[in-house]
């Protein structure tokens, strides 16, 4: 089938896309009717209980499981020895100085962070498990670990792997021009080390995994909290030897993910190995500690950045090196390197910059491996290179707005290259900063905070913008180097023998309200109604190939597969339509679940037509009688560019140093909007994270390796009363060239905020010439800060 | 552990009186015993809010109660409250103002909301913020609960359904 043509003018506007849609996920969810992983009940079912590694490091010299076995209730006790029937799986990445390291569901003679599942009781209940785990007695070597990266880089360090020397898991360098020289010959040069801390996605809901076996065939149906139940498929496959039928997995209702459920983990490989060794259903329900210890987290990024700029602040050259902390191992699939490697990946951002190296090593340290998580790599380099562009504009004395103006790609100069090679297709970069500045009046904005410095408080805005790729096709890898195609998506559509719509896609919606905005497109495109469709997502065995929801890809990827896949079903509607109403098929037209003849009161609902063409005998011939699905891929190839500007503005108590942000406001350009509420909601997520990233979260390791944020108590999730009220712009610009002129805007929220908070406590305390370059700024390092600078 | 113990408590307006552990956390009884998975565990240590039920009345963590502790206690849960195709006022402001999105947190924001609005029936915007602060949410930002939490105080004030 062709492609539909694209569609510039938005007043053709079809009626429920760009339509407020009240969610379809929402009633289940409101009333306690959701399903989640942990609400399914199962009947003989056995529950898991984990002994994690209390030790950073160091060697297993034996386990002593013998009175935890004999403990009533208990069916089984394992260790790694109890699973050699169970395939070491690596993450690949065709990238040249790549380690990978080994993925076991057990530790395997070491242990390489505290949290590391070592052993594991399967008994009746959780309760049973948990007291027979107690029971367990692991006698460790310890061994000598170096948990800073920097530490771990030196001369001599420990190994934490044996065959990664350096501790160093992979390395790159992106470079254009001439950047030595020019940087030398730079009237005016910004350098500055910068620090972004590790995080924890902190889902709400913690993981849980459920094999659920089905003795007759001897296969299992995973019930996962992922992100990537397609993946996680493939995976399993491999690590099991099981064929894909034999293995399924369903992401049911998920408790929000962020990217810390899109990747495999330990617990989740044992829960099927364990049903399959044992012939019974094994439930895993993670909890918070278990999470904090052991869920992929985020960041955790040491950058030392360098801008040269002419005296009129005009960009020449930029250079970083990189240090990422990827923790212990290289998670499966995306590998160690996709955090850290994002960041010199799009440290140029919105700005045209001729001149760039980036460096990036990957380095194992002896703590949980880190993964996606929320921006991936973003929000460490838009927080640089805002930073610097702030700091070079208060050594310039320009104001920062004029700052990035000044150096902006600018509107037509897309589609434009950056440093590393990405494209940036045409986005609103301009246009994003300038409604957020009307938006909160900056000219104003200034003339309250001049106001409030000649009072003596401490009041700031800042600023910061920034570009992302989103719904990357199958050009480019969603993690460098990896074999896995991230870039193509399938729907499947069918219209049953009663006219109702099922459309199946390989995307995995927790949270995103897929099942709205997916219908909201088949919606229009098919005309039908949106009670007359249902959305299958989250099911391995819903297409033949799927990954999941990750990367801000399922708007785009599964927007444009539901929409081929719609266009084909409504040529057959059509057909057999034309034959029925003795028309044309190309007189006719879809809306509200019914069928005419353009221009005439002849028409049939879709039920009428699904009768005749399944039902009916003798209506149609016999060669007219084609079923009505259609399964389409679709590929955007690139990618395409989701662009944003953040204003935060913010007071800082002298007495107690907390920051009380009191205005939030984004212009974000993400194509056509499908549902503005859904978008609204995705950026205040967003932003939530990105304030929690700026001023409260940070996973603290002593060093030893121990976890000193082993709850929510010392990890500091943001609450309602300190997030402040946001407003967000939606900007409608020139749509991009994927099918229906969607981006991809899930992430976003994420990368903008941190930057533009980092750049508001800056510019509060420009009177003092503090530069913040340490996220988050607690109260305590705001404090130690403006003491030290006083004194 | 302990044999059990006796337990007389009504759970939405239904009698149950039953044996249960003592260890058994009141969470654990809502969902496995009862089956009332409505209630959800975000934490275990009393900070998320995601398993808050109505405790004669007040709003309470379920993962810090045992079972036991609450004999003669009136028990509300998320499902004492509307149904798919028929929500209450409260869950109808959450479906209107995109207050959820994974939907995890829901059922103990709304009990923490319904437990404000009981109270508090007038709550300004600040003090909504500071009611809900003992729920976490991950996915919302918190932006769109507090407008649902408003509108739905306003709406029962009027006594419209």
């Amino acid at each position: 089938m062709s492609m539909p043509p694209p569609e510039d003018d938005l007043q053709t506007r079809p009626k429920m896309v760009g339509a407020r849609v009240k969610r379809t996920e929402d009633p289940r969810l409101l009333t306690g009717n959701g399903s989640f992983v942990d609400d399914r009940a199962v009947p003989g079912l056995l529950h898991v209980a984990f002994l994690r590694s209390d030790q950073a490091h160091a060697r297993i010299r034996s386990i002593d499981c013998a009175e935890a076995r004999r403990m009533p209730g208990v069916a089984a006790v394992f260790t790694a020895a109890d699973l050699g029937h169970v395939a070491t799986i690596e993450a690949i990445s065709r990238m040249k100085s790549y380690r990978a390291t080994p993925f076991r569901p057990l530790a395997r003679d070491k242990v390489r962070f505290v949290g590391e599942p070592v052993a594991a009781v399967v008994a009746d209940s959780r309760y049973l498990a948990e007291d027979a785990r107690d029971l367990i007695v692991v006698d460790y070597e310890p061994l000598p670990a170096a948990v800073d990266p920097e530490g771990a880089l030196a001369d001599g360090a420990p190994l934490l792997h044996e065959h990664a020397p350096g501790n160093v898991l992979a390395e790159r360098t992106f470079e254009r021009g001439e950047v030595d020289a020019v940087m030398a010959a730079a009237p005016v040069r910004i350098r500055h080390r910068f620090r972004f801390h590790r995080k924890s996605p902190t889902a709400i809901e913690n993981r849980a995994y459920l094999a659920e076996y089905e003795a007759g065939r001897g296969a299992i149906t995973l019930y996962s909290t992922t992100q990537v139940p397609g993946i996680i498929r493939d995976a399993l496959s491999e690590a099991l030897d099981l064929p894909g039928h034999r293995i399924r997995v369903i992401a049911p209702d998920v408790g929000g993910g962020f990217g810390g459920k899109s990747s495999l983990f330990p617990e989740e490989l044992f829960v099927c190995a364990a049903s399959l060794q044992l012939g019974r259903s094994v439930k895993w329900t993670g909890d918070r500690l278990e999470d904090l210890l052991a869920t992929s987290q985020g960041f955790d990024e040491i950058v030392e950045a360098e801008l040269g700029l002419s005296e009129d602040g005009t960009i020449q050259a930029l250079s970083a090196e990189v240090i990422g902390d990827v923790g212990a191992y290289s998670i499966y699939p995306w590998t160690a390197v996709i955090e850290p490697i994002q960041v010199v990946s799009f440290l140029p951002g919105p700005y045209r910059i001729e001149h760039y190296r980036g460096h990036v090593r990957a380095v194992a340290t002896p703590k949980s491996p880190t993964g996606p998580y929320r921006g991936v790599g973003r929000p460490a380099a838009a927080f640089v290179i805002e930073r610097l562009l702030d700091m070079a504009a208060h050594r310039l004395d320009i104001d920062p707005k004029q700052m990035r103006l000044r150096n902006f790609v600018g509107p037509d100069e897309f589609p434009y290259k950056i440093g590393s090679g990405i494209v940036w297709d045409r986005s609103g970069f301009t246009e994003c900063l300038e409604a957020a500045c009307d938006a909160v009046d900056y000219a104003a904005l200034r003339r309250e905070q001049a106001a409030a410095r000649a009072a003596g408080r401490w009041f700031g805005i800042g600023i910061a913008s920034y570009a992302e790729l989103t719904g990357i096709g199958s050009r480019i890898s969603a993690a460098p180097g990896m074999p896995i195609n991230t870039g193509t998506e399938t729907a499947a559509i069918r219209i049953d023998s009663t006219g109702a719509v099922t459309v199946a896609v390989g995307v995995a919606s927790h949270g995103q309200g897929l099942e709205t905005t997916l219908a909201q497109v088949v919606a229009d495109q098919l005309g039908v109604r949106l009670q007359d469709i249902r959305i299958i997502h989250g099911d391995s065995a819903a297409v033949a190939n799927a990954t999941g929801s990750y990367a801000s890809r399922s708007t785009v990827l599964a927007g444009g597969a539901v929409t081929k896949a719609a266009l084909a079903v409504r040529e057959k509607v059509f057909a057999a339509a034309a034959h029925l109403l003795e028309c044309d098929a190309g007189d006719l037209e879809a809306e509200g679940g019914r069928i005419a003849i353009a221009g005439t009161d002849r028409s049939l609902s879709f039920r009428e037509l699904a009768r005749a063409v399944y039902a009916e005998m003798g209506r149609l011939p016999a060669d007219a009688r084609e079923e009505l699905a259609a399964t389409e891929s679709y590929d955007p190839v690139f990618g395409t560019t989701t662009s944003a500007t953040h204003i935060a503005t913010l007071e800082i108590d002298p007495e107690t140093y907390e920051i009380r942000l009191t205005r939030f406001v984004v212009a974000e350009d993400c194509g056509r909007v499908i549902n503005p509420l859904i978008v609204d909601g995705q950026v205040h997520g967003g932003v939530a994270q990105g304030i929690g990233a700026a001023l409260y979260e940070e996973v603290v390791y002593d060093d030893q390796g121990q976890l000193l944020t082993a709850s929510l108590v010392d990890y500091v999730v943001p609450a309602a009363n300190e997030i402040p009220p946001m407003q967000v712009e939606h900007m409608e610009l020139e749509l991009p060239n994927t099918i229906g002129g969607f981006r991809g805007m899930g992430e976003g929220g994420t990368i903008g905020a941190p930057a533009a908070i980092a750049n508001a406590v800056s510019d509060a305390l420009a009177p003092l010439g503090i530069e913040i370059d340490t996220l988050p700024i607690t109260p305590e390092r705001l404090f130690r800060l403006i003491e030290t600078t006083k004194a | 552990m302990s044999k059990s113990c006796a337990l007389r408590l009504t759970v939405n307006g239904v009698a149950h009186e039953v044996e249960v552990e003592p260890r058994l956390l009141l969470v654990d009884f809502l969902r496995q015993t009862l089956g009332l998975t409505g209630t959800h565990v975000g934490c275990e240590h009393g900070v998320c809010g995601a398993c808050t039920v109505l405790v004669d009345g007040d709003s309470m963590r379920a993962c810090l109660l045992f079972a036991a502790q609450l004999d003669g206690a009136e028990v509300e849960t998320v499902e004492s409250l509307g149904r798919i195709d028929d929500l209450h006022p409260l869950q109808q402001a959450f479906h209107e103002e995109h207050a959820l999105q994974c939907g995890f947190c829901t059922p103990g924001m709304l009990m923490t909301g319904l437990d404000l609005i009981r109270k508090y029936p007038r709550a300004s915007e600040a003090e909504i913020r500071d009611g809900l602060s003992g729920n976490l949410c991950r996915c919302t930002g918190y932006e769109h609960i507090v407008r649902a939490v408003r509108k739905a105080a306003a709406r029962m004030a009027e006594g419209e359904t």
